[in-house]
């Protein structure tokens, strides 16, 4: 794509991409309903830590897309993987608007369309056969016992199978997974 | 029965790779009276898979609520994400009627009810707010008076402010004074309250070990001699990723790092061996030849 064009496609919004239902779809999510509260003074993304370090990724602008219904454009971004849930937009926010909660409000409507980074199949596979993040390896279990510290106590799996199952997590999981982000 | 009774949530980060943080909380909650229960049958808290699904975030974390509940116990955890998911659940389940009716919804699958009966506290909180800076400083036998030390906060122990209303986010205090009461210097230095980087790690590598870089530079600037966190993913990001950062920035920091326990230990008196400081990537021996 020549310079001009990217230029282009970038500055022009097209009526038939924006869904215009999109910002009540966020706002359902317990933590994205003042999305549209959000004014763009940019403060999130001034003090976010993590766009200090990234030449893309602009909290603000999630915001703006999220707000104007660019929902594909949003969804499929790389950069909504990039928030690190420091929550120091939350504590800043002259609206009031939980930034980082948006941002993970937008990440599940992301994994319900199948956009979902492969870290996050690895953990929920981990947790359904654990109960933990991580499978812990057999060498660490030793290394406890050596230093004198309690066994770890095991998670009743069926338990949390069946809270996977009942809130419709387990099938998000086979749906999602096959999307590795990297940015 | 020790007023200063507690089920211990372990998480997942800490059994996986940071024993030494485990070891030494134990040690130095024993010497302060703490009784440390286990807590059976926990799972992880549910922030890893917030990002996933919002609702299994809850239920997990619910999950956990319910079991200490039946212990009739308060929860104090090591980890501040865990804190902080547990904490914020645990009073939006309290406040939030629809939110607790949802959420029994899916628990009853598995035979549970959050009641809302316990509260859950870090480690940080157990030792300014239940056990206090005066107890903790009649446990030091040999103040650390020749060490300055830079602390790193956690962003869960104190952010969002508005659910988890502990100390000042914007001027941490607490941790500074739980270092002071070791005999050890707390410096300051820029950009203290930022955030290591670790969430992003399992998306994003250049990022946030340039985060913990600039954060060690900014340490170094002021000559601190070790860095003290109390979270096992901010010191997975400055011990275990510290000659990472060393080799792609071609930089050297040789900067310890201690859990905070490991440094009220040694204040107390236990031997490094004891304190599990031979575990720690970066060699703590600059450290110990200074006490």
């Amino acid at each position: 794509m020549n310079e001009k064009k990217e230029i282009e496609t970038k500055a022009t919004l097209k009526i038939t991409d924006i869904d215009m239902r999109f910002k009540n779809e966020v706002k359902k999510i317990p933590g994205g309903e003042r999305i549209m509260m959000c004014f763009q003074c940019g403060t999130c993304t001034a003090d976010c830590p993590i766009a200090r370090f990234s030449d893309s990724y602009r909290p603000r602008q999630i915001l703006r897309m999220a707000q104007l219904g660019l929902k594909d454009r949003v969804l499929s971004s790389d950069q909504l993987w990039l928030c690190a849930a420091c929550y120091t937009c939350v504590d800043h926010c002259p609206q009031d608007v939980e930034i980082s909660s948006v941002i993970r409000a937008l990440r599940n409507i992301a994994v319900r369309e199948g956009y979902m980074p492969s870290v996050f199949k690895e953990l929920a596979g981990a947790i359904l056969e654990t109960g933990l993040a991580y499978k812990i390896p057999e060498l660490r279990l030793k290394r406890r016992q050596e230093a004198g510290l309690p066994p770890l106590p095991k998670a009743n799996i069926e338990s949390v199978l069946k809270l996977f199952n009942r809130t419709g997590f387990s099938k998000l999981v086979g749906k999602g997974g096959n999307s590795d982000v990297r940015t | 029965m020790s007023e200063l009774r507690y089920l211990l949530f372990l998480g997942c980060a800490i059994p996986y790779r940071v024993l030494s943080y485990e070891i030494s909380a134990r040690k130095v909650a024993e010497k302060l009276g703490i009784e440390l229960v286990e807590m059976p049958d926990y799972n992880c808290c549910g922030l890893p898979l917030d990002p996933a699904s919002h609702d299994v975030m809850l239920t997990l974390a619910a999950r956990n609520l319910c079991i200490a509940e039946q212990k009739g116990l308060n929860i104090m955890t090591l980890c501040p994400g865990c804190a902080g998911t547990l904490r914020k659940v645990n009073k939006m389940l309290k406040e939030d009627k629809h939110e607790r009716e949802r959420v029994n919804e899916y628990l009853k699958e598995a035979g549970l009810e959050f009641k809302g009966t316990i509260e859950v506290k870090h480690l940080m909180q157990v030792l300014a707010e239940d056990v206090g800076l005066q107890k903790i400083k009649e446990t030091v036998k040999k103040p650390l008076t020749n060490l300055s030390v830079a602390e790193h906060n956690g962003c869960h122990v104190v952010r969002p402010q508005k659910h988890i209303g502990f100390d000042d986010p914007e001027n941490p205090k607490i941790l500074k004074s739980l270092i002071e009461v070791t005999g050890a210097k707390c410096l300051d230095y820029k950009d203290e309250t930022e955030c290591c980087g670790a969430p992003v790690i399992g998306v994003n590598d250049k990022i946030p070990l340039s985060l913990a870089r600039d954060k060690l530079s900014h340490m170094k600037a002021v000559n601190a001699q070790a860095v003290i966190t109390i979270c096992p993913f901010c010191h997975m990001m400055f011990d275990t990723n510290q000659t990472r950062i060393e080799r792609m920035f071609n930089e050297t920091y040789g900067m310890p790092v201690l859990h905070y326990p490991q440094l009220l230990g040694l204040a107390m008196g236990f031997s490094p061996e004891e304190l599990a400081l031979k575990e720690l990537r970066v060699d703590s021996s600059k450290v110990l030849n200074l006490l």
